[in-house]
Parts: C-alpha cells; sequence; structure tokens
C-alpha cells in the first residue's frame, strides 16, 4: 500500500484530506463546542444577538464576575440532584453487564459447539428478538410489572435490560467462540473432563477478549438507553439518560436549560474515556460479525 | 455437543429472553384485541316535590368491580387496529374516494396519525441507510489513505457520533441549530432570512433528523469498512496495476466487490436501526413535523392516561414492520443453511 500512497496524484491527495478535515469538524466539533459551552450561562451559549459571545463569554462576565461558571454543573448535580441518576445508571450498568455476561457465556459457548439444527433456529429466533425496536415490548411489560407491583424499582429494569441484551450478547460471544479452537475443550473432555469442567478450566482462561469486547457493547446498550428505562423506572430511580429528558420539560420553561446542557456533557465524559481506553476492542467488536461473513 | 448439555447451558438465557421477550410479544397482541372497559352508567330516579327526573350517572363501584374482574378490558377485536389512531379504514376509505389526484390523497393521508408516522419512519430509513453507507465507505477510503500514525486519532473521533447516547447526541446538534445557537446562526447568515428557524419549519426539520441519522449511523459503516480495505489482497491489487489498471479501475474491480458482503451487513444493521429511529423526535421536540412509530408508541404510554392498547396495536404494527423488512435475509439465511446441511 506505501508505493501506492507515493503514486497519489495530488489533486486526490487534497481531495482525501478535505474529505477527512470535514469530517473530522463534523464528527468532534460538536462535542467540544458544547463542552465549553456548558461553562456559560444561557445568555451566552444561546445568543440571539452575537454569536462570538459563546467564545469570548461576555453575558456570563456580567452575570457571575468571571468568563466561566460552573453554574449549570452544580445546578444540575446538586440542585437537581443528578448524582442520584449518576447513581442509578452506576448500580444498573454493573449488574446489567455482569448479569448480561454470565448467561451469555454459558448460552454462546453452548450454541458455537453444538452441530444440531436446534442452535441455528435458536440463533435465528434471536436475530429477531434483536431486530425488534424494544419500545414495542413495554406495553407488554406494563400492565404485569403494575400488577405485581415491581414498576418502577431498578432491579425491574436490570432485568428487562439484561432479556433485551440477550440476543446481542449470544450472538456476539457466539462468534467469539467459534473462534476458539474446537479441539481444545474435546481433548479435555477425553482426558475425563465433563462438559463444565471443560468450559470451566479450559475454555475460560482463553476467553477473555472476547467477553470484554461483549461487555463493552452490553455496559452501552444499557448506559445508552432511553426508550425502556424512561417507561419503567419512576421518577426516584431514574437513570442519567431519562433525567436528562426530563430536564428538558422542566427546565426550558424555568430558563435553565444550562442544567441539561452540564448534565449532557457529564453524561458523555465517562463515554470519552471508555473509547479512548477500549478502542482496539470496540472496533474489533464492530467487525466481529462482519468480517468473517 | 450433548443435548442435556446444551439444554443446561442454554437455559438461563432461554428463561430470560422467554419470560422478557417473547411473552410481552404474545401479552402485546393480546392486549391490542382489548380495549380499556367504559364506564358502567346506572340510570338515578330523582324524585322530588316536582315530579321524577331520571339521571346517568357513573357507577363507581360496579366500573371498579369490572375492571379488577377483566383486567385486559373487554374484547374488541380489529377494533382498535382499524380506528383513527392506527390504521384508520374508514378515513383511508373516505379520503380515496373523494381526493383529487395521488398528491391530495397523499397529502391527506399524511394527516392521519399512523400514517404520519409511518410515512416518516420509512423515509427515514430509506435516506439515511444508503447516505451512511456511502459516507462511511468514503471515511474509510480517505482514512485509510492517511499516515499510519494519525489513524488511532482520527478513528477515536470517528467513533464518537455513534458511541454517544443517541438522545444526547441529538441534543447537541439540536442546540446548535437552535435559532439562537451557532449553527442556527450560519443557516440564517447562509440563507440571508432573519426569521429562518429549523424549529419551525417541517421541511427543515426532516432534513435535519435525516443528518442527524447519518452523523449518527457513518461511524458505523465507516468503522466495517475500514476493516475490510485492511483485508483488500494486496497481491490481486498489484495484479491489476501490473495490468495496466487505473486507479479507477483498480477501486471497481478489486475493491468494491471485496467490499460487497459488507454493504449487504451494514445495509441490515442499518435497516433494523433506523425503522427504531426514535431519539432524535424527543430531543428535537420535532413531533408536531415529524412523528416515528416508536414514537407513536412511546406518546400512547407516556400520556396522562395510558393507552395500554392503543400502543399495543402500534407495536404489533411495528414489528409486522420490523419482519417484513428482515424477511428477505431470513429467506436467505434459511436457504443458505437449507443447502449446507
Amino acid at each position: 500500500m506505501a508505493s501506492q500512497a507515493q503514486k497519489r496524484p495530488a489533486a486526490l491527495q487534497v481531495i482525501l484530506i478535505a474529505i477527512l478535515v470535514i469530517w473530522m469538524i463534523a464528527a468532534a466539533f460538536p462535542f467540544f463546542w458544547t463542552l465549553w459551552g456548558s461553562f456559560k450561562v444561557e445568555g451566552d451559549f444561546f445568543s440571539l444577538a452575537d454569536w462570538t459571545n459563546v467564545l469570548t463569554g461576555e453575558m456570563t462576565t456580567r452575570e457571575t464576575g468571571d468568563a466561566f461558571t460552573t453554574e449549570g454543573y452544580s445546578g444540575a448535580w446538586v440542585q437537581e440532584e443528578f448524582w442520584k441518576a449518576a447513581w442509578n445508571s452506576t448500580l444498573v450498568c454493573l449488574f446489567v453487564v455482569t448479569i448480561s455476561l454470565t448467561l451469555g457465556t454459558l448460552g454462546g459457548y453452548a450454541l458455537a459447539r453444538s452441530t444440531y439444527r436446534y442452535a441455528f433456529w435458536f440463533l435465528l429466533i434471536a436475530l429477531i428478538f434483536r431486530a425488534m425496536p424494544p419500545i414495542t415490548l413495554v406495553s407488554g411489560y406494563l400492565p404485569v410489572f403494575f400488577q405485581w407491583n415491581i414498576w418502577g424499582h431498578l432491579p425491574t429494569a436490570i432485568i428487562v435490560l439484561v432479556a433485551i441484551n440477550q440476543p446481542f450478547t449470544l450472538w456476539m460471544l457466539h462468534s467469539f467462540f467459534k473462534n476458539i479452537p474446537q479441539d481444545l475443550d474435546e481433548s479435555a473432555m477425553v482426558d475425563g473432563c465433563t462438559r463444565f469442567q471443560a468450559f470451566r478450566h479450559v475454555i475460560i482462561p482463553v476467553m477473555w477478549p472476547g467477553i470484554i469486547t461483549t461487555g463493552l457493547f452490553s455496559f452501552l446498550l444499557a448506559y445508552n438507553d432511553f426508550a425502556v428505562t424512561a417507561m419503567i423506572l419512576d421518577k426516584e430511580n431514574q437513570t442519567m439518560v431519562p433525567k436528562i429528558a426530563s430536564f428538558l420539560g422542566t427546565t426550558q420553561t424555568k430558563g435553565n436549560v444550562m442544567f441539561a446542557v452540564a448534565a449532557v456533557v457529564s453524561t458523555t465524559a465517562p463515554l470519552f474515556l471508555l473509547i479512548m481506553v477500549f478502542q482496539r476492542q470496540i472496533v474489533s467488536g464492530l467487525t466481529a460479525g462482519a468480517v468473517k461473513g | 455437543m450433548k443435548h442435556s448439555a446444551f439444554f443446561w447451558f442454554v437455559l438461563p438465557s432461554a428463561v430470560a429472553m422467554l419470560l422478557f421477550i417473547f411473552f410481552p410479544i404474545i401479552s402485546v397482541v393480546v392486549q391490542s384485541l382489548h380495549s380499556a372497559h367504559e364506564q358502567v352508567i346506572i340510570e338515578v330516579e330523582n324524585c322530588g316535590p316536582f315530579g321524577c327526573t331520571t339521571a346517568t350517572a357513573i357507577d363507581q363501584s360496579a366500573t371498579a368491580a369490572l375492571r379488577e374482574d377483566q383486567p385486559l378490558g373487554r374484547f374488541a377485536g380489529l377494533e382498535i387496529y382499524k380506528d383513527r389512531n392506527h390504521l384508520a379504514v374508514e378515513q383511508v376509505g373516505q379520503i380515496w374516494s373523494d381526493s383529487t389526484g395521488i398528491g391530495n390523497f397523499i397529502d391527506r393521508l399524511m394527516n392521519l396519525p399512523f400514517y404520519k408516522a409511518m410515512g416518516f419512519t420509512l423515509t427515514f430509513t430509506f435516506v439515511v441507510t444508503p447516505l451512511t453507507i456511502v459516507l462511511g465507505f468514503i471515511v474509510a477510503v480517505a482514512v485509510n489513505s492517511a499516515a499510519k500514525a494519525i489513524r488511532g486519532p482520527l478513528i477515536f473521533f470517528s467513533l464518537l457520533p455513534m458511541m454517544v447516547t443517541p438522545l444526547i447526541g441529538s441534543l447537541i446538534l439540536f442546540w446548535m441549530v437552535d435559532a439562537r445557537g451557532i449553527l442556527g446562526t450560519a443557516l440564517r447568515w447562509l440563507a440571508d432570512d432573519p426569521g429562518l428557524s429549523v424549529k419551525a419549519d417541517t421541511g427543515l426539520m426532516w432534513i435535519m433528523l435525516m443528518v442527524y441519522g447519518v452523523w449518527h449511523s457513518a461511524p458505523f459503516a465507516f468503522i466495517v469498512y475500514y476493516a475490510g480495505l485492511q483485508t483488500v489482497n494486496t497481491d490481486t491489487l498489484e495484479a491489476a496495476r501490473i495490468d495496466g489498471a487505473s486507479r479507477w479501475q483498480q477501486i471497481r474491480h478489486v475493491v468494491i466487490p471485496h467490499l460487497l458482503p459488507l454493504t449487504t451487513f451494514i445495509a441490515l444493521m442499518q435497516l433494523m436501526d433506523n425503522f427504531r429511529v426514535f431519539e432524535p423526535i424527543v430531543s428535537f421536540n420535532a413531533s408536531a413535523h415529524a412523528t416515528s412509530l416508536s414514537w407513536a408508541i412511546y406518546n400512547d404510554l407516556g400520556g396522562e392516561t395510558q393507552q395500554l392498547s392503543s400502543a399495543a396495536a402500534t407495536s404489533v404494527l411495528t414489528i409486522i414492520g420490523v419482519a417484513i423488512l428482515l424477511s428477505p435475509v431470513l429467506i436467505r439465511t434459511w436457504r443458505d443453511y437449507g443447502k449446507a446441511a
């Protein structure tokens, strides 16, 4: 490929660089703009008079005496109790990832090793479940949850999210286990291990790359979910994303949209770190299903 | 693997899916066939000095008892599917009979809630999916041509729009295109129209929602294509070059055929994901201009009075839509498997 790069004509090179620059701006600029704006007052971030106000922080200086303010953050985290939502999100993500992976590893392993037709049907049904928008299931949950009085609690949301995650987790882990040579666990079984012992002592030690990648995606599904958590959790137990949506209803009228901006930045920050640390695993996860066909 | 071992390994996740995906689907279907009980009306005779009058009143205890007795509501058959908020059979028939032309018919059809949601969902799905694939491919080619050292950061920033929570990503864009935001100001300046507002214009709102859709999903197409480009057979490329193929011919006859199976995969994933478009409509506060099937369900469930039956009927129609979208893939998988077996 290197020799090809040297031969590239100048015009083509310019076009390629232009595409890269435009795409980088489109992909990254909105986040930095919002991060910057979250330290301003509403009059600056949403300025009808002069858009450069947000750069200079004119209104912010006038209202707070400094060009940067953390009013939005203190308002969201302390006054509107966003910390509670952050704690709820932490709990939900932790449990969803652990339970999803436990169930998914067992199922994914069996699906990768079984040669019978029903394993294929199982995966096909999981694919259909994966394709359904989760919100279509919510009207099926609600009457039952109300009747049993389990609506609104975190454990309910955790179990529902685990179940909704299962089809995806199974598919991903199934394709990871397919890549672990079958001889490995079969030779253990020849040596007298049961199926579960082979799984426990031979497969588990070598499966961690796949588990980490799948865990990342389960985490993202739980962390990013809005449709299910907004409908199933009550106000006290809200996670971060529905909490932000509820800010929009209440704070826009109060003129405090900056709370929402600060909350949005706070929610995005952990994702930034996550992508930075696990970039390689995320890329391999996204392409796992595709490149192998 | 033995049947019994398979059974025990798969059991936990099968139970989870059975209880929280399969049963809810059944429950949704059953619910969509029932509607809430109407209140029990009794006639009360009030006798006064000037004779008796009969008045109607709601029998609270009887209503409560009835609802307790049959919590699903009364059986309504396909009534809910046919009402104005869903397939609107009657209204469509009427519009069909007295519309002046096909344009007029579609115009009036789009005023019915279900068809409005369906119209936007389908337009969104079939506009965003191809644009995503094209943009993802272009970016992948561009990144692939960049120096190795800067590819890491390029990929990092490219991933952001996809990995960030959809509700949040769309909010960030929405705040920027707000009339008082930076993009809103730029648009007004470009159009030279001080009154221009994305929030107030249906056409602009649709465009904005689709721009968000492409922005959000292009990274996925990009990553898949980028990974595909790493595995292009360099021997084949070199052979093509030696045979005198131009740069374009190399792409056309070597690279694109190599990437074609990936395109099917991306298209399938994107069709599924775009069909459930929902969060941007909440973030953009766009429901006056554009609604989607998922949004319609959310709206029914979240209102003052939870309209469970109405939401259930829309859910069933959405699931049918997904099944239709997915059917070519399912049929192909099934056939391939049949061949292999």
